[in-house]
């Protein structure tokens, strides 16, 4: 070989590669094969083409009979050291008492936060299992087009396009159909009771594995007039009698019982209290015209039940045929159907109309996500002290490879002492499992309903399975570290410095954990300044001190009547719905100078007082007079919005006073034009939402009463009596209008209060892993310290000496963390989210200060230790 | 049996470890080859023939001294075992047998 080529070597993993592969016996002279070649190539072809060659032979050389042969004898000697390898780890956990706490103590904290996860996944990964066919049941999906406007993708469909599925489709062996509307006070006798449920088809009970405990499934659903009710319906309404055939009251029409199933389970996406037959719905909805519409999209929900093996594909040829064949049935308007599969209900995107609570995947991947960053960071304190300390344990394995051990037995030492850390750990973190349950679920309202957490068998054994993972990821670099130490150089010179090498790494994972504990905090605190800024938000009218009563059905005069009564009530306004919190009510407008243009007007139903009452502001006309007689309607109040989208008099309030449009066919006169408000929540995009206000002194589904108490509970308990005089069925449904903001955005509050919680367990995993590190480097360099405190050194400059590397450490840490939450806020979240208070830079240090004061007072409090300890012990021991 | 009959491959990496004595290691091999034959032989051709023809019993290796060529690699010695003297010998045989049969007029465009 020549000298100057001394220097070029092959490519190093491919000499692994062939290394690791090769049977031992034909490894060494197939290598000085390759070499050979590797020269030549080498003088012939240059350095790169030859070391391309090089990899290209070794990879050539795998085959059968190069292959390496399985090693049982190594398995053996892993099995029968496996005692050994529990034995010292052991030893060496109780040896080293602080960081095994430290280890525990985070694993155990991180890996709750995973077993919540996994809970949460094996709950929602079990609804709907409890159907038979469940991998065979597929949703029918809408999207809703009009004008080419994309709209949401919903749910449901229409009942036209169900009917078609069920009598004209070839593919599906049956189809579900529900459909909403069936629901409210149930008469049994005297007894009413207030009942919530669907209309449904007979195939329902096919599709679905609904247990009937009592009457024919196949008949249950098929004469109109007949109610299925569930157990605890039946048991409400009946007590112990005979629920079958008798005769139930729902308005006007009388149902007869034709079957009582089984209440459904908690892990079911569907809910109800009752189900009345379709045919029942035919008979009621016979001349409504709508109720069979093509773009009717907004209340049934079709179950298709598929043979084994069906090809999707034909079926959504077969479905858009039908929406090609229906489509010019409604004008502008494009219905697009697709399949959903039932399994995928409870992860799959957040369509509209749900038919129940759904989990949503974004949610999922998310929460998982942060799960997996608190996960991996605890398990960088294990390999960050384990390597640490490896300077203690070069001679344990200096001597164990020097009587014969493997790499491989080395690494799956260590791997087996981190295993036995995790499942340690896992005892911990199941205690804090049942410790937080109740938190976590009571964060926010739905996931209460929605999952249980409950320990199974198969979620104990996920969770061991979790902790072994867990333990190998946190052993395995380590275990790497330590598999390579030359036994010789252990031997030989103790002091070798091995645990000052990989430093680098070990300055990565300290930095990596605490950006990531500062991205965490410091987007907690700008997402909790959001939600404080919505709910103080200025919506263009007051909310302050309203309490809106949801009247169910009950005469709203009676109600006021005795509200008015009371000292507290200072006026009563009623309205159809609560604008603000997400509901949206629609109808559509034109004016005469386009009678084309029809366009899209958001509502609300009120009387004379709603205006004053919640302070909304009229530009110009007058507020509505009152009217006894209300079912002519003839009078609107409009917001300037209207007037900008229907061009009505160059937008001039005073002139578009006495305009008539048209509002749901009738003609209406404009008598007064309001400030725009929010309609829509306040994170919503468009806030020039075209609102109308419409007259009616009889429709009313809310009470909005304005209080002045000082003792609100003493008031709510006297206008909860009136209520129960009134209403004896249902019970009162009162909320404060403030309360109702806050609880549209519930969401946010969830997500600050998890957010803040795993932001919490993030630092304090960091914490834990930058004290063990401080502990250790201060440790071994408590005799430098001492002989510079001989030499002259004062406590301050030795507290800058042992600290300047970590504050380091902790603001590159800050410069990484703060940019990228900056950036993420303001270029992703926040373009998607309307009316955002700004990103305050106050609000980006106070928590990355936060970190840094408990970080640095933490090094502080070790380095003045270690600077206080007395030079004459520590070097006496010399 | 297969393993009695030489294909033709076999036969001539035998011929090469026989002609080359005592320095009969995979790269020489194969070097040798391409000299005599023209044809390009690849490492990888030729060691799966010599570890098919050490299976059969016809030829037998050893590792050579460590130089500091070859990464301080060492080299792996070639000989012929006696059943494989046997069956080149019986080869050749074979052939001389068929070539004698040949009528001289046969091959004589050939040579032309």
């Amino acid at each position: 070989m020549n000298n100057e080529n001394r220097n070029i070597h092959p490519p190093r993993w491919a000499e692994r590669l062939l290394g690791w592969y090769c049977r031992p016996e034909l490894l060494e002279d197939l290598q000085g094969d390759l070499n050979e070649y590797f020269d030549r190539n080498v003088k012939s072809k240059g350095t790169r083409r030859a070391k391309l060659i090089y990899t290209i032979d070794v990879l050539k050389f795998f085959r059968i009979y190069t292959i390496r042969k399985f090693e049982f004898i190594n398995l053996l000697i892993n099995w029968l050291m496996l005692g050994s390898y529990i034995k010292t780890s052991g030893r060496n956990i109780v040896r080293n008492k602080l960081f095994s706490t430290i280890n525990i103590v985070g694993l155990a904290i991180s890996m709750s936060v995973g077993l919540m996860m996994i809970g949460v996944l094996s709950d929602i990964f079990s609804y709907d299992k409890f159907n038979e066919h469940h991998s065979r049941i597929y949703r029918v999906t809408s999207d809703y087009k009009y004008l080419n406007e994309r709209g949401n993708t919903l749910a449901t469909t229409s009942l036209k396009a169900a009917k078609a599925i069920e009598e004209n489709f070839s593919i599906p062996e049956e189809v579900a159909i529900f459909h909403h509307g069936f629901e409210g006070d149930l008469k049994a006798g005297e007894k009413a009771i207030p009942l919530k449920g669907y209309w449904a088809n007979e195939s329902l009970f096919k599709v679905f594995s609904f247990h009937l405990l009592k009457g024919n499934p196949a008949t249950a659903l098929k004469a109109p007039y007949s109610v299925v009710l569930t157990e605890t319906s039946a048991l409400k309404l009946f007590g112990n009698e005979e629920p079958l055939n008798k005769v139930i009251a729902l308005g006007k029409e009388q149902y007869s019982v034709t079957g009582v199933m089984k209440d459904l389970p908690k892990f079911s996406h569907v809910h109800f209290d009752m189900l009345g037959s379709l045919s029942t719905n035919e008979i009621l909805s016979k001349d409504s015209k709508d109720e069979m519409a093509w773009d009717n999209v907004w209340g049934t929900w079709v179950y298709l039940l598929l043979p084994p093996n069906a090809n999707l594909r034909n079926l959504k040829t077969n479905l858009d045929q039908l929406s090609a064949k229906e489509d010019p049935s409604v004008k502008n308007t494009h219905v697009e159907l697709s399949l959903q599969a039932l399994d995928g209900i409870m992860l799959g995107p957040d369509l509209g109309n749900q038919i129940g609570k759904t989990m949503g995947g974004s949610m999922v991947w998310i929460f998982g996500g942060l799960a997996f960053v608190v996960i991996l960071s605890a398990c960088f304190n294990y390999t960050n002290l384990s390597i640490a300390r490896s300077l203690r344990r070069t001679r344990e394995v200096g001597i164990r490879k020097v009587i014969g051990a493997l790499k491989s037995h080395v690494i799956s030492q260590f791997v087996v002492e981190a295993v036995l850390i995790s499942i340690g750990s896992l005892l911990v973190s199941l205690l804090l499992f049942l410790l937080l349950r109740p938190y976590f679920l009571s964060v926010e309202e739905s996931l209460q309903a929605m999952l249980s957490l409950q320990l199974s068998p198969v979620l104990i054994a996920y969770f061991v399975l979790f902790a072994i993972v867990v333990g190998m990821a946190a052993g395995f670099f380590p275990a790497l570290f330590f598999s390579k130490i030359n036994a010789i150089h252990a031997l030989k010179d103790l002091s070798a410095g091995l645990g000052f090498k990989k430093l680098t790494t070990r300055k990565v994972l300290i930095v990596f954990q605490y950006s990531i504990s500062i991205i965490l905090i410091t987007s907690t605190v700008i997402i909790y300044k959001q939600y404080k800024h919505f709910l103080a938000f200025d919506l263009g009218f007051k909310t302050e001190n309203i309490l809106n009563i949801s009247l169910q059905g009950n005469k709203p005069e009676v109600l006021k009547k005795e509200l008015n009564e009371l000292p507290e009530v200072k006026e009563i306004s009623q309205s159809v719905m609560v604008t603000s919190v997400g509901n949206y009510w629609g109808t559509y407008m034109k004016y005469y100078t386009n009678p084309d243009d029809s366009a899209m007007v958001y509502y609300n139903t009120v009387d004379e007082h709603y205006l004053p009452l919640h302070e909304h502001k009229l530009i110009a006309g007058r507020n509505f007079n009152p009217k006894l007689d209300s079912a002519n309607e003839t009078e609107v109040i409009v917001n300037q919005a209207v007037l900008k989208r229907f061009k009505i008099m160059e937008q001039k309030p005073e002139k578009a006073i006495g305009e008539i449009v048209k509002v749901d066919h009738k003609d209406v006169q404009i008598i007064g034009v309001m400030q725009d408000f929010h309609y829509g929540r306040a994170n919503n995009r468009n806030m020039e939402n075209e609102v109308i206000l419409r007259y009616s002194s009889k429709k009313a589904y809310l009470l909005n009463v304005k209080i002045e108490s000082a003792d609100i509970l003493a008031t709510h308990a006297k206008i909860e009596a009136i209520w129960r005089k009134i209403d004896p069925v249902h019970t009162l449904d009162a909320k404060f209008y403030s309360e109702q903001i806050e609880k549209s955005f519930a969401g946010l509050k969830a997500s600050v209060k998890v957010a803040g919680f795993i932001a919490f367990l993030a630092i304090g995993i960091a914490s834990l892993g930058l004290l063990g590190m401080v502990v250790f480097t201060t440790e071994t360099r408590l005799k430098e310290i001492s002989i510079r405190k001989v030499l002259g050194a004062n406590e301050a400059s030795l507290l800058f000496m042992l600290g300047k590397g970590f504050f380091l450490l902790l603001m590159i840490a800050s410069a990484i963390g703060l940019p990228i939450t900056y950036l993420f806020f303001d270029q992703l979240l926040f373009q998607e989210l309307a009316n955002h208070a700004p990103i305050a830079f106050g609000d980006l240090f106070i928590g990355a200060g936060a970190i840094l004061v408990v970080a640095i007072s933490m090094i502080c409090l070790q380095a003045f230790k270690a600077s206080r300890a007395n030079p004459a012990q520590v070097l006496k021991t010399e | 049996m297969k393993g009695t009959n030489l294909g033709e491959f076999e036969e001539l990496v035998l011929l090469t470890i026989a002609s080359l004595v005592n320095d009969a290691y995979s790269v020489a091999i194969c070097d040798e080859i391409e000299q005599h034959t023209g044809r390009a032989a690849k490492l990888g051709v030729v060691h799966a023939v010599l570890n098919r023809l050490e299976e059969k019993g016809l030829i037998k290796s050893k590792l050579g001294e460590a130089t500091k060529t070859r990464g301080g690699k060492r080299k792996r010695f070639y000989t012929l075992t006696v059943p494989g003297k046997t069956s080149l010998v019986r080869a050749k045989d074979m052939r001389d047998q068929l070539w004698d049969k040949i009528p001289a007029f046969v091959l004589k465009s050939a040579s032309i």
